[in-house]
């Protein structure tokens, strides 16, 4: 059955004619759109879970993996070192977990949207920018060499560019995407450098080749190339300082914001660093910064959602937040945990937004405090948000629980105590801004009629909160051969346990969770009355800490005014000094021309004096003249 | 098949320019097919000639030589390779999508495309001619009929523009027949007989401090064309005056016809030379790039953006010829390809909106992409490729350009700054380009729906023949690299053979 690994490239297909079709083809028929790119997607989630069942059977390990490719491009071998540029497939257990979760989350997503979407005009034209973006999601996940992963880093840049404007009529909508992209632009930079400075030394784009040349030498001199790279994924990943186009990128159809701005896309960097893990786990300098912006994203960003009123927002954050949780695992050195954490994620962070689209779908508003006692005509949706939430928060025994421990325990493993803590922290806030949600928008006081959403919505929502509950028992330290002896670098490992931790974990949640239910639900603290005692910060980390206020500052005054200077430069300075020699020309041209007096008397008088001042000036040396 | 395959693509147009001599003003409709078939003639045998050029055998194909002046050694002597078929294949896809992209011409119509066609059929002759005689002549016959196109048809400052092109063009062209005249003399001295062969020309050895002068000369008189920062400013004046289809042809070919005499003579005549220069070249590109994409940011006429970006882009063109390695003089080659069909399509698209909206002033717009969805598309594809999104041609051609110029060991400015600088400064346009592509996009395209105009009908029958035929090419060619890449690297092979084989002289700084 190699066969079927070594077609894995056919994997992306699917989707990708599926894009083409409904583009070219059946954009009018709207149902079939819709179907064609369900089928497509459906027949790639087959595909994946067969790779995924032949990496277990054929014993495929992260240290052994197979690999196919065809060359791209190729350029040099005489003069210059050859540039050899592969289009291929890299298979190892890293990619099929990531292909089942991509494909399968996608498949639920495009069920979702079936009822979410109903009615809109560009319904058909969604389905193929979905289609799209899976076949680029697909191919990042299995390119076997940086410069292919650079493709397709960018064409899923562009999916979420398009999908973000998809209600490009909104000035919102359309800001919104754009500084998605912009922002993406700059870490895209950096990475390009990466790939290039990567070339320098190597001389390959390779991850194979590259991780055994790395593991060959390696030093210092890759610190600069390492942080490159990093770059990429702190903007694909929303990582501070590059996070601030996520919560904007909120602004597209709820759908998407659970399928590339929550489960696949925006986890792409987390990938990305344990694609090239071995670049960053060497360097203790690039460790530690990958550390500690993860640490510090997960708590800043976890502070901002606490005091936000959007439902969208507040999931966006917690997002930038859980992201911020999977850098720092990988930072501290465990692929496994961070790489765990993101399946998880996947799943209960789709099941959040696609019941919070459902929310927003009956409630017609993302405010929460204009919702209210919806889990009464809501039971489906209702029951599956309270699953996410519990997931999201770590409760035993879901599946956030499983792999949210398992970070906090390697953070305390490695020595990082300091981590631990902002950890454990982060924990406690998640718990309490999430459940602060579930209180104001499910339970209390009816605010808005509200009905129940269809099957097709609701389906899929039942599905993710099968998986948000299961999903963590395949990392769980009672599994004999879980997750870590599956996805690890170099060395399986088992998880061991650690009950000091899990209950100090558990602990914090449950106090999140009390502290949320005193305030919304009990009201024994007035939260207006503690937003008024420290109003100044408050207002801070309402504004997200200004952050976005910066950019916006560098940008209009920094930049523009740079440019205008230029523009000033090239109309007036440059332009002036060409213009002017055409003038000072021109101007000759017209004295000169005064000489042309068209009158034949002066010309003759010209020709006169001509002559008769040759005529002297040769006879000169004939008549000997003047001595 | 044995017919003469470039004189034909050649006078295609001539031919067709001929008949439309003979029909009568009236007759529109038939001009406009007689322009687009015999355009199509040259289109179809260019793809032939793309084709069958043997890859493996490289060099001078479809060669045919005629003796004209034996006396002088002028010869009618055509012939492709590798860097000049990529060319010639642009050129006959701009001039074919342009001529319909003039198809709702309706003030002299006859005149318009008889100059149309006649220039580009000296287009196509520079990029054929193997002889320095008909090179030069044809670069005359390319530039002469710009100035009727722009002063006649064009809008906006059109008198001024075209005299200010026509100067600017004729100043530099003036300054490169200087050189070609002193690399004639020069090789007819070491030669021993005369000839204006292109490739027995470049046998000659030249010695350094020839080369050097020679080697500014040319520089600065195809620099113009390129255009190289300071010398540009004709090219933003010139686009927007233009009708669409001459600025298609103009920043869609001519600006090429500067880069291409800058590679053709320049490192193929004068690699000493050109070494010498190339940290001047650096810096200036490094102006154009950031320079003109910051710039092109403050424009508020739709036009002046994407003349300002065709600045910025053929900023890389000139990072890619400076650097003159074998990755960065492809990626060169390959830009020129790229940012001429991606400009062309710039060019019909706001042309198709100039000629429905009678503005193009960009504040005036917004939410356009509810009244033209398929001119928004096709935009947009412009724009991405612009700003090098992968899988389209441009990103291949950026690509090869920056890692060619990235790797490049040497440091310039006395030992000051490194060439990688150089290289990341270039690459950080892609971040100014992306922004303001997608401010453009954002404001002229996105927003709301605005009622006044709503009397605009998207692109629609012929019109649709330009954004169709370049978004495919920019789309092939972009997932597709190696179908543009190989044919070039065969052309560029032994130019950077030379390059290698001059002597490593330092730079100017």
């Amino acid at each position: 059955m190699l066969k079927m690994l070594s077609n894995a490239w056919l994997i992306p297909i699917p989707p990708a004619v599926a894009f083409v079709l409904i583009v070219l083809v059946t954009k009018r028929f709207k149902l079939l759109s819709a179907l064609l790119a369900i089928f497509a997607i459906t027949l790639s989630f087959i595909y994946s879970i067969g790779i995924l069942l032949e990496v277990l059977s054929q014993g495929i390990t992260m240290n052994n993996p197979v690999e196919y490719s065809v060359n791209w491009l190729s350029l040099g071998g005489e003069t210059i070192r050859p540039l050899l540029i592969e289009a291929g497939v890299l298979i190892d257990p890293l990619t099929s977990v990531m292909l089942v979760v991509v494909t399968l989350v996608a498949l639920l997503v495009e069920i979702y949207s079936l009822g979410y979407m109903k009615g809109d005009p560009g319904f058909s034209v969604f389905f193929g920018y979905l289609s799209f973006f899976v076949m680029s999601m697909l191919g990042l996940v299995l390119a076997n060499n940086y410069f292919m992963m650079f493709i397709f880093w960018e064409l899923v840049g562009l999916c979420s560019y398009l999908l973000i404007g998809f209600y490009f009529h909104k000035h919102s909508a359309a800001k919104a995407s754009k500084k998605a992209f912009i922002t993406n632009r700059w870490g895209d930079f950096g990475f390009m450098l990466g790939i290039f400075s990567l070339f320098l030394i190597f001389g390959t784009f390779n991850f194979n080749d590259l991780a055994e040349a790395i593991g060959r030498q390696h030093g210092a001199f890759l610190i600069i190339p390492a942080l490159l790279v990093l770059a990429g994924p702190i903007a694909k990943s929303a990582q501070f300082p590059l996070h601030v186009w996520l919560p904007d990128a909120m602004e597209g159809p709820t759908p998407v914001s659970a399928l590339i701005h929550a489960a696949t896309m925006v986890a792409a960097g987390v990938y990305l660093i344990a694609r090239g893990y071995i670049l960053f786990t060497g360097l203790e300098a690039v460790s530690f910064a990958i550390a500690y912006i993860g640490g510090f994203t997960a708590l800043f960003a976890a502070i901002i959602a606490v005091v936000q009123f959007d439902i969208k927002r507040i999931i966006a954050f917690s997002t930038v937040s859980q992201l911020g949780y999977m850098v720092m695992a990988l930072g501290v050195g465990s692929l496994s945990a961070g790489i765990f954490h993101l399946t998880t994620h996947a799943f209960f962070k789709a099941l959040l937004f696609l019941a919070a689209g459902s929310v927003i779908h009956a409630a017609h508003t993302q405010n929460i405090f204009e919702m209210g006692g919806l889990s009464k005509s809501m039971k489906i949706t209702t029951w599956s948000f309270i699953v996410g939430a519990l997931s999201l928060s770590g409760i035993f025994p879901l599946a956030g629980f499983w792999s949210k421990d398992e970070i906090l325990l390697v953070t305390l493993e490695k020595g990082f105590t300091g981590l631990y803590i902002i950890g454990s922290l982060v924990a406690f806030l998640t718990a309490f801004y999430v459940f602060r949600l579930v209180f104001v928008v499910f339970f209390g006081k009816k605010k808005t009629r509200a009905y129940e959403s269809p099957l097709s919505m609701t389906v899929p929502l039942m599905v993710l909160a099968f998986l948000s509950i299961t999903s963590g028992f395949a990392g769980a330290p009672f599994v004999e051969k879980g997750f870590s002896s599956f996805i690890y670098f170099q060395e399986p490992h088992h998880v061991q346990v650690n009950f000091l931790i899990m209950i100090g974990s558990t602990v914090l949640a449950l106090g999140g969770i009390a502290l949320a239910w005193a305030v919304y639900v009990k009201k024994l603290i007035d939260p207006v009355l503690v937003t008024d005692r420290a109003r100044s910060l408050y207002v801070v980390v309402y504004n997200k800490f200004y952050i976005d206020e910066i950019y916006h500052w560098l940008f209009y005054r920094i930049m523009m005014n740079i440019g205008k200077a230029f523009n000033w430069n090239d109309r007036h300075v440059v332009d002036g000094i060409f213009d002017g020699i055409a003038g000072l020309t021109r101007a000759a041209g017209a004295k000169l021309r005064l000489v042309h007096t068209g009158n034949l008397q002066n010309y003759a008088l010209v020709i006169f004096a001509s002559v008769v001042i040759i005529v002297i000036w040769m006879a000169v040396p004939v008549l000997g003249g003047i001595q | 098949m044995n017919i003469p395959v470039l004189t034909s693509i050649m006078l295609a147009p001539v031919v067709g320019l001929l008949v439309i001599l003979c029909l009568p003003e009236k007759e529109k409709m038939v001009i406009k097919i007689t322009a687009a078939c015999t355009t199509f003639v040259s289109l179809v045998l260019s793809i032939y000639a793309y084709l069958s050029y043997d890859k493996s055998a490289g060099g001078l194909q479809f060669v045919e030589k005629i003796p004209w002046v034996e006396e002088f050694g002028i010869n009618y002597y055509v012939g492709v390779d590798g860097m000049s078929l990529p060319m010639v294949l642009l050129t006959s896809i701009v001039i074919f999508t342009g001529v319909f992209a003039s198809w709702d011409l309706s003030n002299r119509v006859k005149e318009f495309f008889i100059f149309l066609l006649l220039l580009v059929t000296g287009v196509f002759g520079v990029f054929i001619a193997q002889d320095l005689f008909f090179f030069y002549f044809f670069f005359e016959i390319a530039v002469i009929p710009m100035y009727i196109l722009i002063g006649v048809w064009g809008s906006t400052r059109k008198e001024y523009a075209a005299m200010k092109l026509t100067l600017y063009l004729l100043i530099g062209s003036a300054l490169a027949l200087v050189g070609l005249i002193a690399i004639y003399l020069y090789g007819q001295s070491e030669l021993g007989y005369r000839t204006f062969n292109i490739i027995e020309l470049a046998r000659v050895n030249y010695d350094l401090g020839f080369q050097k002068f020679v080697a500014f000369l040319i520089l600065f008189g195809f620099g113009v064309l390129v255009p190289i920062w300071p010398l540009h400013l004709w090219s933003p004046d010139g686009h927007v005056a233009a009708p669409t289809a001459v600025s298609m042809l103009h920043a869609g070919v001519l600006m090429k016809l500067g880069a291409y005499g800058l590679i053709k003579l320049g490192i193929n005549f004068l690699p000493e030379g050109i070494i010498y220069w190339a940290p001047l070249i650096a810096v200036l590109c490094i102006v154009n790039v950031v320079y003109g994409a910051l710039v092109a940011m403050q424009q508020k006429d739709l036009k002046f953006v994407v003349g300002y970006s065709s600045v910025s882009h053929m900023g890389y063109v000139l990072l890619g010829i400076a650097s003159l390695n074998l990755f960065s003089l492809n990626g060169a080659v390959a830009q020129m390809f790229a940012h001429g069909i991606m400009t062309a399509l710039f060019f019909a698209l706001v042309g198709n909106i100039y000629n429905k909206a009678h503005t193009r002033e960009i504040a005036l717009f917004g939410g356009l992409a509810h009244q033209m969805p398929r001119v928004a598309a096709g935009f947009l594809i412009a724009g991405l490729a612009s700003l090098g999104l992968p899988g389209l041609n441009n990103f291949v051609a950026e690509f090869l350009i920056f890692i060619g110029s990235f790797i490049k060991e040497q440091m310039i400015l006395g030992g000051l700054i490194s060439w990688r600088a150089i290289a990341v400064l270039a690459i950080f346009g892609i971040v100014i380009t992306s922004i303001y592509v997608l401010r453009v996009v954002q404001k002229v395209f996105f927003g709301p729906r605005n009622p006044k105009w709503d009397h605009i009908k998207d692109a629609q029958g012929v019109e649709m023949v330009p954004i169709v035929v370049l978004c495919s090419v920019l789309i092939l060619f972009g997932v597709w690299p190696s179908l543009l890449i190989d044919v070039i690297d065969v052309g560029v092979q032994p130019l950077i053979e030379k390059v290698q084989a001059a002597a490593q002289i330092g730079g100017i700084f």
